[in-house]
């Protein structure tokens, strides 16, 4: 693997509330190698967008990075002062957000936004700035980006602004994207085309992406690696082909077994029993074992860690023991 | 702040609302107690009004008494500076009359004005709201219509014109007691309206919920249904804004006081007093006019914050 | 657009009709006009002539239609109490009003935006928390309190602004303002802060929370996601969010200013429109009290229809949503 564009270790994330600290984002740890896209699955409340939020910096207050550190390029951004930060966020890392209908200022025309985004970033001129907004819009394949650079957000329909958006995001060449479920309020129709779009841009830019999704297919089809949270913490972590086809933690498995196929001999879609834990009742060992129909008794007391499997690495005590098992 | 804007996943978007309503949890008396702030404001408010209940009994003197009133007493500052009285400790007016007496006194006019018509605005306003909403048709078509209009000019200006109509139809300026009826009508007549516009939104929620139709379905009458099943949900907002509304109208007295179409200098209020007070502050003579002053700001400021805690606890949304 | 200008049209059409009913009704049937007009030995014979003169003996809808031709006209009859054309009162006290309201709004204007702006940016900072204290006070003290706490301060303790009238006037036309001579401008410091305090609060209010709100939004996170400079942030992308509920308000208190100039020019003894109102009000002058009804209300209307011109302004979205209709 190459050097990683971006590299979290141990990053924990708590809100402080009246009824005590809540962890959102539980030691985890994982890189981003250039050029790469790293999905991120996992159900609501697992802590997936809190950890892209902690990577750029954005975790809304009370909310807290309380432990670990993010560095980009090898530098440590988690602890960098704010206008630091600014300079680093939409110029070396960008954003993109769920709904692109929430992502524009309603009252700015999108050549505007634009504009400001590309000048608060590089010494460019108004001219040479909306040039490049022009291009971008294109590269986004907005049709006629010349004339529609003057409208409001309003007068594009839903696919078309996460295509702003997109452009937005890369509008100062950054290195790393952040894509936080980029498809989720689209049509089923869009979803396709912004996926690959969004895929195109950043291959051809070497953009390495952490893509955000509930979605496996998504996943599956665009990432090159998958992490997979629950509860605030990393369960299995590999390159996608590995985890999807032969996943090693139980609730991939469940997840795996989730997507629906064609395949008229595939077994009835698997359902995981329960629901995920609210963040103040997280249980004491392994997060999973409520749910999990392995689960051994040590899953009830001590929380596993991540331990590698092939080229994967899996927080369970199942696997671990295999893998102790296999080395003796 | 959300934790995970992400996914609309059905059974986990609950989860999340649920973490949400543990964060902002907010019991009405431990939110009364975290605010020490709003626990003084109780106790001023309440101070105020065990205070000019008892009045008669606890004020050094009565000021509207002819025979103990001395004009040789008239003028006197207060009692810690030069030349005080310490028999008037707070001073006296231009006719002998001790300030902290009159200020209990007249305080009770007020509190009482504020409380009687803020129970007329209400009376209309959520008779008015439940027929509106229950209703509908022209009948809430002109009640909405009367309240858009009125609306379109402040409260202060609507209570002063009725003020002013009624003073020349009633001849009040020869009828003494009359003034103090005409306050609460022109003040109560000119805050109905919020209280309107609320009860009348939540009675078109609740008319069409299975309660009130089972209410139909056994025959019970629309004032019945109204007053007995309707009424009940619409008390929380309506406490509030009459909360709110308590210090509106005390306020609202002290202004056509103060701009003499209130109660006149014999049967002062507040606003009264400072009317009264203001035409000697040229010379000096900031007591006169400063105490009542203190007095009004501390009642409405204790009112209205008091209010402010009760909308943010009992409705956010209101907010 | 036009659908829109037409239907407001409408409804401002409606509510002058309203209040013009009203003040025929207060005109015509509060106390007699007659008895007001004469002194009490006037014969009976005069009263009657009297009576036919002002045509109080037609029938009604003849006499709402006159009232309501005057009126268009601006024509009020004469004052009970001092004998004058009321048009011709109100004209001459109109300048005062409209110039103290205005410097009202504007003293809470300047100073209310960029309040509410910083509390709602720096929530907890004890700057904010000494704004928001000051906010408090001033929408719980009445005006006419915190009027005669600045005479006691400024006139009566400090002796430097002076504590009534307008100060010297100059005369542009009909209008007669004080804007242009250094007394008529220190005339003009405590009635506008005095009344313009309570709605400088409610624009720090307003601000702050709508500040409040729109920074939670969606494109607020994300043009802190683009790297946009804090500045660009709140006071581009924020404050020009907060604008459309603001300028709403800040519309309907210019009218509530006009109202409550009414106590201002009381305390101050401001010659202004409120003062005549107020007078009227004491003394019954029902044609006075009638035609401040109508001019308050016409200003009104008028206020409410620039405040929706300036939506359009603002919101591009109103301009698509008005040329569709």
């Amino acid at each position: 693997m190459t050097r990683p564009v971006l590299s979290v270790r141990g990053l924990r994330v708590e809100f402080p509330t009246r009824k005590g600290v809540l962890v959102a984002v539980d030691d985890i740890s994982f890189d981003i190698a250039e050029g790469e896209v790293l999905g991120v699955v996992g159900e609501s409340g697992a802590g997936k967008s809190m950890t892209g939020s902690a990577v750029i910096g954005l975790i809304e207050p009370p909310g807290r990075i309380a432990g670990g550190e993010v560095r980009l390029d090898g530098r440590r951004i988690d602890n960098l002062p704010y206008e630091e930060m600014r300079r680093i966020r939409g110029r070396r890392i960008g954003m993109i957000f769920q709904d692109p209908l929430t992502s524009l200022n309603p009252l700015y025309r999108i050549g505007d936004q634009i504009v400001e985004t590309i000048r608060a970033h590089a010494p460019v001129g108004e001219k040479a700035a909306r040039q490049r907004a022009i291009a971008l819009l294109g590269d986004v394949g907005i049709q006629g980006a010349e004339a529609r650079i003057d409208s409001y957000p309003h007068q594009f329909s839903g696919g078309m602004r996460q295509r702003v958006v997109i452009a937005l995001a890369l509008a100062a060449d950054p290195e790393l994207v952040i894509a936080d479920e980029p498809t989720t309020a689209l049509d089923v129709s869009i979803q396709a085309q912004i996926i690959q779009l969004l895929k195109r841009l950043c291959r051809e830019r070497g953009t390495a992406v952490m893509l955000i999704t509930h979605d496996m297919g998504v996943i599956a089809e665009t990432a090159d690696r998958v992490a997979v949270m629950y509860a605030g913490r990393i369960a299995e972590i590999g390159p996608v082909r590995d985890v999807v086809q032969s996943p090693h933690h139980p609730y991939t498995k469940g997840l795996m077994g989730s997507i629906p196929t064609l395949d008229a001999n595939a077994p009835r879609l698997m359902q995981i029993p329960g629901a995920m834990p609210r963040l103040n009742a997280i249980p004491k060992g392994c997060a999973f074992h409520p749910r999990c129909m392995e689960a051994l008794g040590r899953c009830w007391q001590d929380r596993p860690e991540p331990a590698a499997i092939g080229r994967s690495e899996v927080a369970c005590w199942l696997t671990a023991g295999a893998v102790a098992g296999a080395g003796r | 702040m959300e934790i995970d804007a992400g996914d609309e996943d059905g059974s986990a978007a609950a989860d999340d609302t649920g973490f949400l309503a543990r964060v902002r949890d907010n019991d009405l008396l431990h939110s009364f107690l975290r605010n020490r702030l709003v626990v003084v404001a109780a106790a001023v408010t309440l101070t105020f009004v065990l205070l000019s209940v008892l009045a008669p009994w606890i004020a050094p003197h009565d000021p509207y008494d002819v025979r103990t009133l001395s004009l040789l007493d008239s003028h006197t500052p207060p009692a810690w500076e030069q030349g005080g009285d310490p028999r008037f400790l707070l001073g006296t007016d231009d006719q002998g009359r001790d300030i902290l007496s009159t200020i209990l006194f007249g305080a009770r006019i007020s509190i009482a004005i504020g409380i009687l018509s803020v129970l007329l605005a209400m009376g209309i306003g959520v008779s008015l709201g439940l027929i509106a909403g229950y209703f509908g048709g022209p009948a809430d078509t002109v009640i909405m219509r009367i309240a858009d209009v009125q609306l379109t000019f402040p409260a202060i200006l609507t209570a002063l014109l009725i003020d002013g109509v009624a003073r020349v139809m009633l001849g009040a300026h020869q009828s003494a007691g009359g003034e103090f009826w005409i306050l609460v009508v022109a003040i109560g007549l000119s805050y109905w309206v919020q209280y309107a516009r609320t009860v009348r939104g939540v009675t078109l929620v609740e008319r069409n919920k299975e309660y009130v139709q089972a209410a139909r379905l056994i025959g019970l009458g629309p004032f019945k249904i109204m007053f007995a099943q309707v009424l009940p949900n619409v008390m929380s907002p309506v406490l509030v804004i009459a909360t709110i509304n308590l210090a509106l109208a005390v306020l609202t007295e002290a202004t056509l006081s103060f701009l003499g179409v209130g109660l006149p200098p014999t049967e002062p209020s507040l606003g009264t007093l400072i009317r009264i007070g203001n035409n000697f502050l040229m010379s000096g003579e900031y007591w006169i006019v400063i105490f009542p002053g203190i007095a009004l700001a501390a009642l409405v400021l204790a009112v209205n914050l008091v209010g402010d805690w009760l909308r943010d606890a009992l409705n956010p949304k209101l907010r | 657009m036009l659908a829109f200008a037409i239907r407001r049209v409408i409804e401002a059409a409606v509510v002058m009709l309203t209040v013009a009913l009203l003040a025929f009704v207060l005109f015509r049937f509060v106390g007699d006009p007659v008895n007001q007009m004469v002194g009490q030995d006037t014969p009976l014979e005069d009263r009657i002539r009297i009576r036919q003169e002002l045509g109080l003996d037609d029938p009604v809808p003849v006499q709402l239609g006159r009232f309501l031709w005057g009126a268009v006209r601006f024509d009020f009859g004469i004052s009970y109490q001092v004998k004058q054309p009321v048009a011709a009162l109100i004209a001459e006290r109109f300048p005062a009003t409209i110039e103290l309201a205005l410097a009202a709004a504007v003293f809470a204007v300047v100073l209310g935006i960029p309040m509410g702006v910083y509390t709602g940016i720096h929530r907890d900072s004890w700057l904010s928390k000494i704004f928001l204290t000051i906010s408090l006070i001033g929408i719980s003290l009445p005006t006419f309190l915190i009027g005669i706490l600045l005479i006691y301060l400024f006139a009566v303790k400090l002796g430097v602004l002076p504590s009534f009238g307008r100060g010297e006037v100059v005369a542009i036309g009909f209008w007669r303002t004080g804007l242009l001579t250094a007394s008529g401008l220190k005339a003009l410091i405590l009635p506008a802060i005095t009344l313009g305090l309570f709605q400088m609060t409610l624009v720090t209010r307003l601000v702050r929370s709508e500040m409040l709100e729109v920074l939670r939004t969606d494109y607020i996170r994300f043009a802190r996601a683009r790297g946009l400079a804090s500045r660009a942030i709140h006071f581009g992308h924020a404050l020009k969010n907060t604008l459309v509920p603001v300028i709403t308000i800040i519309g309907l208190q210019v009218g509530a200013l006009i109202a409550f100039a009414i106590i201002t020019e009381t305390v101050f003894q401001w010659p202004g429109m409120g003062l005549l109102f107020i007078q009227s009000v004491q003394n019954a002058d029902i044609p006075v009290m009638a035609a401040y009804l109508m001019m308050v209300a016409l200003l009104f209307v008028l206020i409410n229809f620039i405040v929706d011109l300036l939506y359009v302004a603002v919101d591009p979205r109103i301009r698509i949503l008005g040329g569709a209709s």
